[in-house]
């Protein structure tokens, strides 16, 4: 089968639309995340519970202004309230439309590359390692190269090579879908209409969590990418991923 | 006479009012306004694909007893004290004296595009049907508390009050003078209640007594807290500079 020599035009403007979208979707979710750098595991989870993990990234880190806490119900270990008394960082005002906004983006132009990809056979042709090409060998060799730097130059093409198809299919098909569902389990209008979602990630804020470590993969994968295409030849690469030449 | 050429925000606008018109062919919602601003197309797509895609009597997931959990208060945790940064002097000072009261001269008002606008009591809220639910609050900062609620289903306040046809959205007005409103899809859902009890005992003044409001279809932001008046109206109203949108909000918040 000839392998084209050029990545196609809808190859070219669904990457970039893309990763536009993955950019904001990236810097909005990480103002998000400033409000309440809490995580936690389960269906519930707030500043009168104890968290997973808290990460020191604004202002609201481990801030100690709530009154003393009094009891909702009677008896030991009862669940308690207390009221806010600091003013808190918070931007989600724009910061939650943006990232849905950008989400919209994604999400069309990942249905769109979905469907491209299935029509013109660009996934099983070049995206899904093919019959025999996954071995242990061959993905320890690639594995090898990688940490070592030994990159291929580019051929301004989909000619990839094992680990690159990998990673690809690994994004495309896993994460990226993952960090949807993730993201709409923590929505009470899709979760009202769709329990399952709630069923299957044990709760909001399992999926909250979840939803953080999936971005924390597609952010090292896209720093991973960029040192790919600066090893390989930028300006080669920029070229095919832009005219297509 | 030559019409002056679209601008390409015009353009953009048009485009995407017909494909919201097209969305929505057949259905009873209007789209929120944008003011051309582009995050507030964002919200109203996902609130037309919400209200397209999603059942709209589905209920919220409903927990036990044993899920009952701590519960941050935030905002306004006592719109009668003068001290806090979020005391309003419009109705701070009545809503002090209510509570000095113990709420007894606590009045709710219902007006608007109704058949018989008027006030009830706490005590007369109660003595309507109630419902309770132990739902998940979740805020929009990303934390969850769940809680006991007991209340009068808004549904059925409407219905007192004998809601006119062409009603369709419900503005809320509180004691710490915030205002917000649902369309009829939320007002109407068996979840959405005027909630006068939390965990089984009278609603607490920080989490919004003596009566607040809970839409389990949305982000907390759109439960009312301080409930004082109700008001049904036909057109959608932005609320002005009290309203979410002109201070960066989304309106719809089913995400």
């Amino acid at each position: 089968m000839p392998v084209p020599l050029h990545h196609t035009r809808w190859v070219r403007v669904t990457h970039w639309i893309g990763a536009l979208s993955v950019l904001v979707l990236v810097v909005s979710g990480f103002v998000i995340l400033m409000a309440h750098p809490r995580l936690y595991w389960g269906h519930v989870g707030n500043d009168l519970t104890p968290a997973l993990v808290e990460l020191p990234i604004s202002p609201n880190y481990r801030h100690g202004g709530w009154t003393t806490p009094t009891p909702l119900a009677d008896g030991p270990g009862a669940p308690v309230s207390a009221s806010r008394t600091f003013g808190i960082f918070n931007k989600n005002g724009w910061g939650r439309s943006l990232h849905f906004l950008a989400a919209w983006a994604l999400a069309l132009t990942g249905a769109a590359y979905l469907l491209g990809g299935l029509r013109s056979g660009h996934f099983t042709r070049h995206l899904i390692p093919r019959r025999g090409e996954l071995t242990a060998g061959h993905f320890g060799r690639e594995l090898a190269d990688h940490i070592r730097l030994r990159i291929r130059r580019a051929t301004g093409g989909p000619q990839y090579g094992l680990l690159q198809k990998c990673a690809y299919a690994a994004i495309v098909f896993v994460v990226l879908p993952l960090t949807a569902l993730t993201g709409l389990t923590m929505s009470p209008a899709v979760t009202a209409g769709f329990p399952i979602l709630l069923t299957v990630f044990g709760g909001v804020q399992s999926a909250r969590t979840i939803h953080f470590a999936l971005w924390c993969v597609l952010v090292l994968f896209v720093l991973a990418h960029l040192l790919m295409v600066a090893l390989s030849g930028f300006a080669r690469q920029m070229r095919a991923m832009t005219i297509g030449d | 006479m030559s019409r002056p050429r679209p601008t390409r925000r015009e353009l953009l606008l048009g485009g995407l009012s017909a494909a919201g018109g097209l969305l929505l062919t057949g259905c009873r919602y209007d789209l929120p306004p944008t003011y051309g601003n582009i995050l507030r197309m964002g919200d109203a797509l996902t609130y037309a694909a919400h209200r397209t895609l999603l059942p709209t009597r589905a209920l919220a997931r409903e927990y036990s007893r044993a899920d009952v959990s701590s519960f941050p208060a935030i905002g306004t945790t006592d719109p009668g004290n003068a001290a806090l940064p979020t005391f309003n002097p419009a109705y701070g000072e009545t809503y002090a004296k209510l509570r000095h009261g113990g709420f007894a001269d606590w009045r709710i008002e219902v007006a608007g595009r109704v058949a018989r606008p008027g006030t009830y009591s706490l005590a007369a809220l109660q003595q309507m049907p109630s419902r309770t639910q132990i739902t998940r609050h979740m805020c929009e900062e990303g934390w969850t508390a769940i809680a006991e609620w007991t209340g009068v289903p808004l549904a059925h306040v409407l219905r007192a009050a004998g809601t006119l046809p062409s009603a369709r959205y419900v503005t809320f007005e509180t004691f710490d003078w915030w205002r917000d409103n649902i369309d009829m899809v939320d007002a109407l859902h068996p979840q959405t209640i005027l909630a006068y009890a939390m965990n089984g005992r009278p609603l607490p003044v920080p989490h919004g007594g003596p009566v607040r409001q809970r839409v389990e279809t949305q982000i907390g932001y759109k439960s009312l807290k301080f409930l004082r008046r109700i008001y049904v109206h036909d057109e959608f109203d932005d609320l002005g500079k009290d309203g979410s949108i002109a201070n960066g909000w989304s309106w719809y918040a089913g995400i």
